[in-house]
C-alpha cells in the first residue's frame, strides 16, 4: 500500500477550532477591497487611459524625474535620521527614569496628532532666514527653509514618532539577563550594545524606517509651507501631481501618482521581505 | 579556584537581603546553595559573579579581592535559569562570543574559536549542532549551550542560577546527574542555586542552606540530613514532624509524662522535639511513648503516612506506618522517634 502523495498547491492554513475564520476572512478582503483596492486600481485605470508614449513622456519629464527623486530622496534622509534619533529617544524612555520622563513620552506623540500644515508653518517660522533658528543658520551659509533640507526637517518632525513607537515596545522586552550574560562573558558596554541589543532591534528598527520612510514620501500638508516649491528644486511629487490636477491634467495627476505607487510597493515589499527573512532566523 | 565570601551584607533600597554572610568554597567543589524564595540564595551567587555589588564586606577569588572587579574581569561563568542565549546567533557564535569579545593577544584566532566551540558542543553532547539558532532548540538542549557558552571563557568559577529550574521533570534529572560528570571531568569550582532540595542533596559535594538571608548550615549531604543545626533546618530539608515537650532532669516529657526518651545534657525547660516520620519505633503498649489517636491517613508510594492527634491538645503530628498496619481511622498509635533532635523552645 502507497499512501496518497501529498496535495500540492495552495491550501488554506487549517484554522483554529473556534469558528468565524470564513467570516473574518471575508470581511478582511470585502474591507481591503474597498478601502485600498479599488481607489488604486481606478488610479492605474485612468492613467492606462493615457497610452504608452505619453505616459514615458511624463515619467521621463525632468520636472517629474526631479519631484520624484526630492521626494524619495528627502524621506529616505528623514527616514534614517529619524532612525538614529528615534532609537535614542526610545532608549532614553525605556531605560531610565527621571522626571518628567511621562511628558516626554506623551510629547512623541505630538507629530501624530498636530495638523500637518501647523506643523509646517512653525517649522517655517523658525527656520525662514528671519526666523529664530534661521537667523542664526543664515551666517554659516546654511538655508534651511525653501530647500530640500527643509523638507528633510519637516519629514523627520513627522516620521518620529512612527520609529519610536516601534522600537520602544521591543526594547522593554529586552531580556535583561542577556546584557548580564554578555558581560559575564567578558562584553564591554558597547560591546553588548552593538552585538548584543543592535541586533535584536534590527527588525523593529527596519520596520520603524520603512514606516518614517513611507510616510515621508506621502507627506504633503507640511513640507509645501517648509519647501519654497521651486520646480526641479524642491517640488515634492505629491505637490506636482495637486499643480497637474489643478491645470485638469488629470492623465498627466495619475500617471505621476502611478510611479509613486510603483516605486512605494517595490520599496516597502523590499523592506518586508528582509523583515521575514530576518524573522525566519532568528525566531 | 578557591571563593572566600567574607561578612558580606547585601541591601537593596535599605531593605536587607544578605546578613553579614561568610563562606568557604574550597577549589574545584560543586557547592548548592540551597533555600526557600527569598533566602538570599540568589543574590549571593549573584554577588559572587559582579552582577551585584556588596553593601558591606568582600569576595576573594583566591587571594585577590574580587569586590570591586567588574563583572568583564572577574572571568565568571554564569549560567541564567532561562538560559538567556543571544537569539540573532548560531549555536557555535554563542559559544564562541565570550572569545571574540575578547581585545589584542587574548584573543584567539577565529579558526580556534571555531574548534573551540565544536569542542565544547561535543562536551555537552550536541555536536553538530553548530548553525542551529536558540530557537530551534529544546529548553535542555539550550541549557546545555549555555553551559558551554559559560565555560568557553575557562572561567575560574562557575555559577549556575537555578540551572534545571525550567525544564520538566525528566530532562532535570537526566540533566542533573549530566552536570556532575562535566564538573568532575573538568573539575571546575561551581556553585549552582536551586531550590528543590533532592537536587542539591544529590549533586552537591556540600550544601549551603539559606533561610531568610543567612547561612542556616554548610555541609555534605549527611550533615545536612541527619544533624540539622537548627529547626529551619530540620523543617526545610526532608520531612519532619515536630511536638512541644518539656525536659525535666534529662527526661523528655510530653504534657504529664515521660515519653522515654533521655536528654542527659539538655537544660531542664520547654523544647520543641524534631524528628523525621519515617524513622519511628512502632509500639503496642504504652509506658513511655508517645500515643495519639490517627486523624488522618494517606497513602504514598510504599509507606502509609497518618496524621496522629496526640495528648489533650490534639497537637497533630505525622508518622509513617507500613502498608499493613492495621491502624484505621479513629484507632490508637503508639510510638516512639528512632533518631530525634531537642530545640529550644521558639
Amino acid at each position: 500500500m502507497t499512501t496518497a502523495p501529498a496535495q500540492a498547491g495552495w491550501r488554506f492554513r487549517q484554522p483554529s477550532v473556534i469558528p468565524g475564520f470564513g467570516l473574518t476572512l471575508g470581511f478582511s478582503l470585502a474591507y481591503l477591497t474597498l478601502i485600498i483596492l479599488i481607489p488604486l486600481s481606478g488610479l492605474l485605470w485612468r492613467s492606462a487611459a493615457l497610452g504608452w508614449p505619453e505616459f514615458w513622456a511624463i515619467a521621463t519629464d525632468r520636472r517629474t524625474i526631479n519631484a520624484l527623486r526630492i521626494s524619495f530622496g528627502t524621506a529616505f534622509v528623514a527616514a534614517a535620521v529619524n532612525v538614529v534619533f528615534g532609537t535614542l529617544v526610545a532608549w532614553v524612555l525605556v531605560r531610565y527614569r527621571f522626571p518628567g520622563r511621562r511628558i516626554v513620552d506623551a510629547m512623541v506623540d505630538l507629530p501624530f496628532a498636530l495638523p500637518t500644515a501647523v506643523a509646517g508653518i512653525a517649522l517655517t517660522t523658525l527656520y525662514a532666514p528671519n526666523g529664530w533658528i534661521g537667523k542664526l543658520l543664515m551666517p554659516l551659509g546654511i538655508k534651511v527653509a525653501y530647500t530640500p533640507l527643509g523638507i528633510v526637517i519637516a519629514l523627520i518632525f513627522i516620521g518620529l514618532p512612527f520609529v519610536v513607537r516601534t522600537v520602544q515596545p521591543i526594547m522593554e522586552e529586552i531580556d535583561k539577563e542577556v546584557e548580564e550574560a554578555a558581560a559575564t562573558l567578558g562584553a564591554n558596554r558597547f560591546q553588548i550594545i552593538t552585538r548584543i541589543l543592535f541586533p535584536g532591534l534590527a527588525p523593529a528598527i527596519v520596520t520603524g524606517f520603512a514606516l518614517a520612510f513611507a510616510r515621508g514620501v506621502g507627506e504633503y500638508g507640511s513640507v509645501i509651507f517648509i519647501a519654497g516649491n521651486l520646480p526641479y528644486k524642491s517640488e515634492i511629487a505629491p505637490l506636482l501631481i495637486v499643480i497637474r490636477l489643478e491645470e485638469y491634467n488629470y492623465p498627466a495627476a495619475t500617471a505621476i501618482a502611478a510611479i509613486m505607487l510603483a516605486l512605494s510597493f517595490i520599496m516597502l515589499l523590499v523592506v518586508n521581505l528582509a523583515q521575514s527573512w530576518s524573522r525566519k532566523r532568528y525566531g | 579556584m578557591e571563593v572566600r565570601v567574607a561578612n558580606v551584607r547585601k541591601e537593596f533600597d535599605r531593605f536587607p537581603a544578605l546578613h553579614d554572610v561568610s563562606l568557604d568554597i574550597k577549589s574545584g567543589e560543586l557547592i548548592a546553595l540551597l533555600g526557600p524564595s527569598g533566602s538570599g540564595k540568589t543574590t549571593l551567587l549573584r554577588l559572587i559573579a559582579g552582577l551585584e555589588r556588596p553593601t558591606r564586606g568582600n569576595i576573594f577569588f583566591g587571594d585577590e579581592d574580587a569586590s570591586h572587579k567588574s563583572i568583564q574581569d572577574r572571568n565568571v561563568g554564569f549560567v541564567f535559569q532561562h538560559y538567556a542565549l543571544f537569539r540573532h546567533m548560531t549555536v557555535a557564535d554563542n559559544i564562541g562570543f565570550g572569545l571574540k569579545v575578547r581585545h589584542g593577544p587574548s584573543r584567539p584566532p577565529a579558526q580556534e574559536i571555531r574548534r573551540r566551540a565544536s569542542e565544547l558542543l561535543d562536551l555537552v553532547q550536541l555536536s553538530g549542532l553548530e548553525k542551529r539558532y536558540p530557537a530551534q532548540l529544546s529548553g535542555g538542549q539550550r541549557q546545555r549551550v549555555a553551559l558551554a557558552r559559560a565555560m568557553a571563557i575557562e572561567p575560574k568559577v562557575l555559577l549556575l542560577d537555578e540551572p534545571f529550574g525550567a525544564l520538566d521533570a525528566q530532562v532535570r534529572r537526566e540533566l542533573r546527574r549530566w552536570l556532575r560528570e562535566i564538573h568532575d571531568a573538568t573539575g571546575h569550582t561551581t556553585v549552582f542555586v536551586t531550590h528543590d532540595q533532592e537536587e542539591a542533596l544529590e549533586l552537591a559535594d556540600r550544601v549551603v542552606v539559606m533561610s531568610q538571608g543567612r547561612i542556616e548550615q554548610v555541609g555534605t549531604a549527611d550533615d545536612i540530613y541527619d544533624t540539622p543545626n537548627s529547626p529551619f533546618v530540620y523543617g526545610f530539608i526532608g520531612e519532619s514532624s515536630s511536638l512541644p515537650v518539656k525536659v525535666e532532669n534529662g527526661e523528655i516529657w510530653l504534657a504529664d509524662r515521660p515519653i522515654g526518651l533521655a536528654a542527659p545534657n539538655e537544660p531542664s525547660g520547654d523544647a520543641t522535639l524534631y524528628f523525621r516520620p519515617h524513622d519511628v519505633e512502632l509500639l503496642d503498649g504504652c509506658s513511655g511513648c508517645i500515643a495519639g489517636t490517627v486523624a488522618a491517613s494517606r497513602r504514598v508510594a510504599g509507606t502509609r503516612r497518618v496524621e496522629l492527634e496526640i495528648g489533650g491538645e490534639r497537637q497533630r503530628v505525622e508518622i509513617e506506618l507500613p502498608v499493613d498496619h492495621p491502624a484505621a481511622q479513629k484507632s490508637r498509635v503508639a510510638f516512639r522517634p528512632g533518631r530525634w533532635k531537642l530545640f529550644p523552645a521558639a
